[in-house]
């Protein structure tokens, strides 16, 4: 079993073979993807019935939560690249860094923007100095200096592991960064602030939910596949495999 | 439940349907990016490559 | 050609740092001068109104210090490794993190060292209740340190780009925050009279934190670096 995962690890991380391997994917994901979502849609906006406290605002919950989940997840993902990284450099874990970075920016970037669209109506103002909007602010902030040292570093196997080590330290401060917006937050809390009790969700919002936290994190695969092509193909231009493929 | 009372939201359709379509946005461009850039490789390449056998026929 | 034991290594590293910052002392006291500037900036901005100073003081005063440190941090490698000597050090049969940490103390004792001496004039300047006095020190003695030695990861990953400052600050700054948000806090707590024990330890175990990881990572970062 471990031997046979070994191999697959290194079939994996050649070039040639991942590519071949994603482009046969796509069409299945893109698939599951549209089923995922047109249910998690239909049962969000329709099935579910209004919030008794919230009435229809809340239905924001079914992209906002989502977006929130995936930015953390993705960042996760970036960190144990890292570690591929660094342990093995393997080239593949790095392409996959650096390419999960703006699809986990622009999650954070979906979740901060439909925070506050959630805020208005229930807060009363755009922005309030909420803990996880701060934390999930900073963590943008984050994937930003990745995006931005990855550009910076004109060589780009140099730049692979410069955002190796910077999403490795990123992720080992997230969760300090993350506990001390909470406390602070819990010292500052603003008069604006209504206190918004949870109930226990029900299952008609939960299941929704879950669908649009799935259909996500397909998405988040099908992007990831698309940018880890382009960049491959890109990075490999030279190289025989890809001149067998395109040399009619 | 009819259509204008579901675009309406309670009241609250200028949040969530701009939620919803930044959402959209989103999606969209994350996808269509990279796609682009792909096709864009992918056409570079080839015609790299006819450049390059086209130079080869004419000097042998 | 003697061998030199690991700790007269340290030692001799963080000497010969030290002296070299000694010989131009103007550079040295740049970031201090910035410190000043930017808290005088303040009240001219907001106005001179004594209980709005006195309840802001904590947080400017960090807010001040933050960018003092980013400002001075690219010093931390800069000439090591425009001249060679970083290349020297990294082939070094000394470990690595041990040589940064040597480098890294250097430079806290120059930058971050220097800010104690004039956070209680300018606290005084701003009206802080004098009970927060002694609070503001111990965060200035132990939040500082953090801040080279978070910085000096930031630097090792950027020392090598010729446009590395405007990227250093994006690295940085959200790294800083945990340190912000419990140094300002602690001074906050203490100016109205309360212990401020908890913000303190917090602050003690952020700095054992830096101390055993970011040495390690910014020996990652210059070895990438130099590659």
């Amino acid at each position: 079993m471990f031997k046979w995962f070994v191999k697959w690890f290194h079939r994996m991380g050649s070039p040639p073979h991942f590519y071949r391997f994603a482009g046969s994917w796509l069409p299945w994901l893109t698939v599951v993807f549209t089923v995922l979502t047109v249910a998690g849609l239909y049962g969000g906006l329709v099935l579910a019935p209004p919030d008794y406290q919230q009435g229809e605002s809340y239905r924001i919950i079914f992209i906002h939560v989502p977006a929130a989940w995936m930015s953390m997840f993705i960042y996760m993902v970036m960190a144990s690249c890292g570690i591929i990284v660094l342990v093995w450099r393997m080239k593949l874990a790095e392409v996959v860094l650096i390419c999960s970075a703006p699809i986990g920016a622009s999650f954070t970037f979906l979740a901060l923007v439909t925070g506050s669209l959630w805020g208005k109506p229930m807060w009363g103002t755009y922005w309030v100095w909420d803990a996880r909007l701060t934390s999930e602010l900073i963590l943008l902030f984050l994937y930003l200096g990745v995006i931005g040292l990855y550009g910076a570093i004109d060589e780009k196997r140099v730049a692979g592991r410069a955002v190796a080590i910077l999403a490795i330290v990123g992720m080992i401060n997230i969760p300090i960064i993350h506990y001390s917006v909470e406390w602070w937050n819990s010292l500052h809390q603003g008069a604006t602030v209504t206190k918004m009790d949870k109930p226990s969700i029900h299952w008609t919002m939960l299941v929704p939910l879950l669908l649009m936290a799935l259909s996500f994190k397909v998405y988040f695969i099908i992007s990831l596949f698309q940018r880890v092509r382009a960049e491959l193909l890109h990075r490999e231009r030279n190289s025989r495999w890809v001149e067998e493929l395109f040399r009619s | 439940m009819s259509m204008s009372e579901f675009f309406n939201m309670g009241g609250y359709a200028v949040f969530v349907w701009s939620s919803y379509g930044l959402a959209l946005v989103v999606l969209v461009l994350n996808w269509f990016i990279p796609y682009q850039q792909h096709q864009q490789n992918i056409k570079k390449l080839k015609r790299q490559y006819r450049q390059e056998t086209k130079q080869n026929d004419s000097s042998s | 050609m003697k061998r030199l034991s690991l700790s007269q290594a340290f030692w001799f590293l963080l000497r010969r740092d030290l002296l070299l910052a000694f010989r131009n002392r103007s550079e040295m006291a740049n970031p201090l001068l910035f410190f000043v500037l930017v808290i005088t900036l303040f009240p001219l901005a907001i106005g001179a109104e004594p209980n709005l100073l006195a309840r802001i003081a904590p947080g400017i005063i960090w807010v001040a210090a933050l960018l003092a440190s980013m400002l001075s941090l690219d010093g931390i490698f800069r000439s090591d490794f425009d001249d060679g000597t970083l290349e020297q050090m990294l082939l070094s049969a000394h470990p690595v993190p041990v040589l940064v940490l040597a480098k890294v103390t250097a430079h806290w004792l120059v930058t971050g060292l220097p800010l104690l001496l004039v956070a209680p004039l300018l606290a005084m300047m701003l009206g802080l209740d004098e009970d927060a006095y002694g609070i503001l020190l111990l965060t200035i003695l132990l939040g500082t340190p953090v801040l080279s030695l978070i910085g000096s990861i930031g630097v090792a990953l950027t020392v090598g780009l010729r446009k590395g400052g405007i990227i250093l600050s994006l690295l940085v700054l959200p790294l800083y925050v945990p340190v912000l948000i419990f140094s300002s806090s602690a001074i906050d707590v203490a100016a109205s009279g309360l212990p401020a024990t908890a913000q303190i330890s917090m602050m003690l175990a952020f700095l054992f934190l830096a101390l055993s990881l970011s040495p390690v990572a910014t020996a990652a970062a210059l070895k990438m670096s130099m590659s």
